[in-house]
């Protein structure tokens, strides 16, 4: 007699495997959507523009936060993108992916990847605040970002530089472009979209961070800061200062601002990559 | 002519070497990463003795007497980090299957960009979350001693936070197992679900190995979240309702305050969570590695 397969121990064993595996993704895409749709409506009602534009006097505003925050993806971005992106062109069009350089520049773009943003945060503190002497400053700050955006950078460069086809470069060298002129007028810019998508992950990035800014910046919420070597604080840093010193609802309205600019910057990478994407589809 | 064919090689030689200069930054970053922080904490580890400083149980960097002790730091680290990749993992894997095999194929790419943009969620929204949610909920219903802030409540935010990185990393690993595996099995007389737990699942391991090593280093290194919800005090972890102190949350929680002595022993702190993070890369590595020799052997096995 053969047994029909669902009665055969093993079978009902893994399908009951299966419900638990539904039952995971369920889970896990709740837990994540709660984490999210908690900050937006528990915040969304404290917004009030006194937080958003007013002075920071008895009621506190994240107007020093907003200049802090512009600051320091000015200053990341100004620093870490040229040299990612020149680190990358080196990487994809003058090695071939092979070599104990390229190697030695691999592993180490990975480690960097790979170290906690507070011990980035207290490699700034060592050089800016102490050996360079600047005390606590936003550009130290940037400049610990900067690094530490390097790796997103330069390894989405390179994947989108290898993504160019080889063509266009043997086009160039035809027509009698040396190497500089085809990187600049021909790699670079068919490779656009996805340098600007990596650009604005790492603005991202920038914006999230907390943990080097705490170091780094000094977490001074109640002005705005006269300078880039001034002390001051970021969206990120004025929510964990609201949340730990009795202002809960500054602190999800906060969070709110927070997650819609990250929310933005995403939407902007995809529609961005998108239509740069279509654009130098039409040049083929 | 010759003039300005020797321009146009100047000129591509200064470019070469300027892109060359741009990439040797990332070495020199993270030499002098290095250099900074061996020079600032190894000799106060030295100072202190490094057993002392490793195994000590009391951190009382402002006492009279200070001592500097990081063991309880060091084991509510492991801690937190066992238990909240074990529920990420555990949530996360299966995830990863039933996106892969047990769902609707529209909806499973909907859903994984969903958790992709979950993923660029700041650490702190996620501290803020688990300050105002979970901590309460832990407080009145889960624990026994009327404390909420603790191991349990870091576990679960950090759980949810490494989610995304082991869901897509799992998934990846999954999609790269040969379809004639799948195919193969089939023919074998396996149901569905027998083929996915038992032939796609093992073949994809060391992939999914790696997502687990990435997503203990993002739980080892996370800060804020953390420092938001762990409590804080300095104490050897003995349950999880307890208030600790995790490396980083004692970097981040000193760090304001603290100056002379105290100060290199944050910094110290760092350089023990610097080595942790470099041997978490190091395996990191070592698995990838492994799971391209892994994926050529596969691709020779279909060619016969």
């Amino acid at each position: 007699m053969i047994k029909s397969k669902s009665h055969r121990p093993g079978v009902l064993f893994y399908r009951i495997l299966r419900y638990i595996s539904i039952g995971a993704a369920a889970l896990a895409v709740l837990s994540l959507a709660a984490v999210t749709i908690y900050v937006l409506v528990n915040g969304t009602g404290k917004l009030s523009a006194e937080l958003m534009f007013g002075e920071y006097d008895e009621t506190p505003s994240i107007l020093p936060a907003f200049v802090g925050t512009l600051e320091l993806i000015f200053i990341a971005c100004i620093t870490a993108i040229p040299i990612g992106v020149a680190s990358a062109v080196f990487l994809s069009e003058y090695t071939g992916g092979k070599g104990k350089l390229v190697r030695a520049i691999r592993v180490a773009t990975e480690t960097l990847a790979g170290i906690p943003s507070i011990v980035y945060g207290l490699f700034g503190y060592l050089v800016f605040v102490v050996t360079f002497g600047w005390g606590y400053s936003i550009l130290g700050g940037g400049l610990t970002l900067a690094i530490m955006i390097l790796p997103v950078i330069v390894r989405s460069t390179e994947e989108s530089l290898l993504a160019v086809p080889a063509a266009y470069r043997e086009g160039a060298f035809a027509l009698g472009a040396g190497k500089v002129r085809t990187i600049f007028k021909v790699v670079l810019p068919s490779a656009a979209s996805g340098i600007v998508t990596a650009v604005i992950l790492a603005v991202g990035r920038v914006v999230s961070e907390s943990a080097v800014l705490i170091l780094t910046i000094g977490m001074v919420v109640n002005k705005v800061p006269e300078n880039v070597l001034a002390p001051g604080t970021s969206l990120a840093l004025d929510i964990y200062y609201f949340a730990s010193h009795g202002y809960p609802d500054q602190a999800a309205a906060t969070s709110v601002v927070l997650l819609v600019f990250v929310a933005v910057l995403n939407l902007i990478a995809g529609g961005l990559g998108r239509l740069l994407k279509r654009s130098a589809g039409g040049l083929k | 002519m010759e003039s300005a064919y020797g321009l146009i090689r100047t000129k591509e030689a200064f470019m070469k070497g300027l892109f060359l200069l741009c990439a040797v930054f990332s070495i020199l970053a993270l030499v002098t990463i290095t250099v900074f922080l061996l020079v600032s904490g190894i000799p106060f580890i030295a100072e202190t003795g490094v057993g002392e400083f490793l195994l000590g149980l009391e951190w009382a960097p402002l006492a009279d007497s200070p001592a500097y002790g990081i063991l309880p730091m060091i084991a509510a680290t492991l801690y937190v980090t066992a238990l909240s990749v074990v529920i990420g993992l555990g949530t996360g894997l299966f995830t990863a299957v039933c996106l892969f095999r047990f769902c609707n194929r529209r909806l499973a790419v909907v859903i994984r960009q969903m958790i992709n943009l979950l993923a660029g969620i700041p650490s702190v929204i996620f501290g803020l979350f688990g300050m105002t949610v979970i901590v309460p909920f832990v407080r009145d219903y889960l624990s026994p001693n009327g404390v909420g802030y603790g191991i349990l409540s870091s576990s679960l935010v950090l759980g949810i936070m490494v989610l995304p990185t082991i869901v897509s990393v799992s998934l990846d690993a999954l999609n790269s197992v040969p379809e004639s595996y799948y195919e193969g099995a089939l023919a074998l007389g396996a149901t569905k679900e027998q083929v996915t737990f038992k032939v796609m699942l093992p073949a994809a391991r060391s992939g999914i190995l790696a997502g687990a090593v990435l997503a203990i280093g993002r739980a080892v290194g996370e800060t804020m979240a953390v420092i938001m919800v762990i409590g804080g005090s300095p104490e050897m972890p003995t349950g999880l309702f307890q208030s600790v102190r995790t490396l980083t949350a004692n970097i981040a929680m000193g760090a304001m305050e603290l100056s002379g002595d105290a100060l290199s022993a944050l910094i110290a702190t760092g350089v023990v969570l610097f080595v942790f993070t470099l041997l978490l890369n190091i395996s990191f590595s070592m698995l990838k590695r492994d799971k391209t020799a892994g994926k050529s052997k596969g691709v020779l096995n279909d060619k016969k």
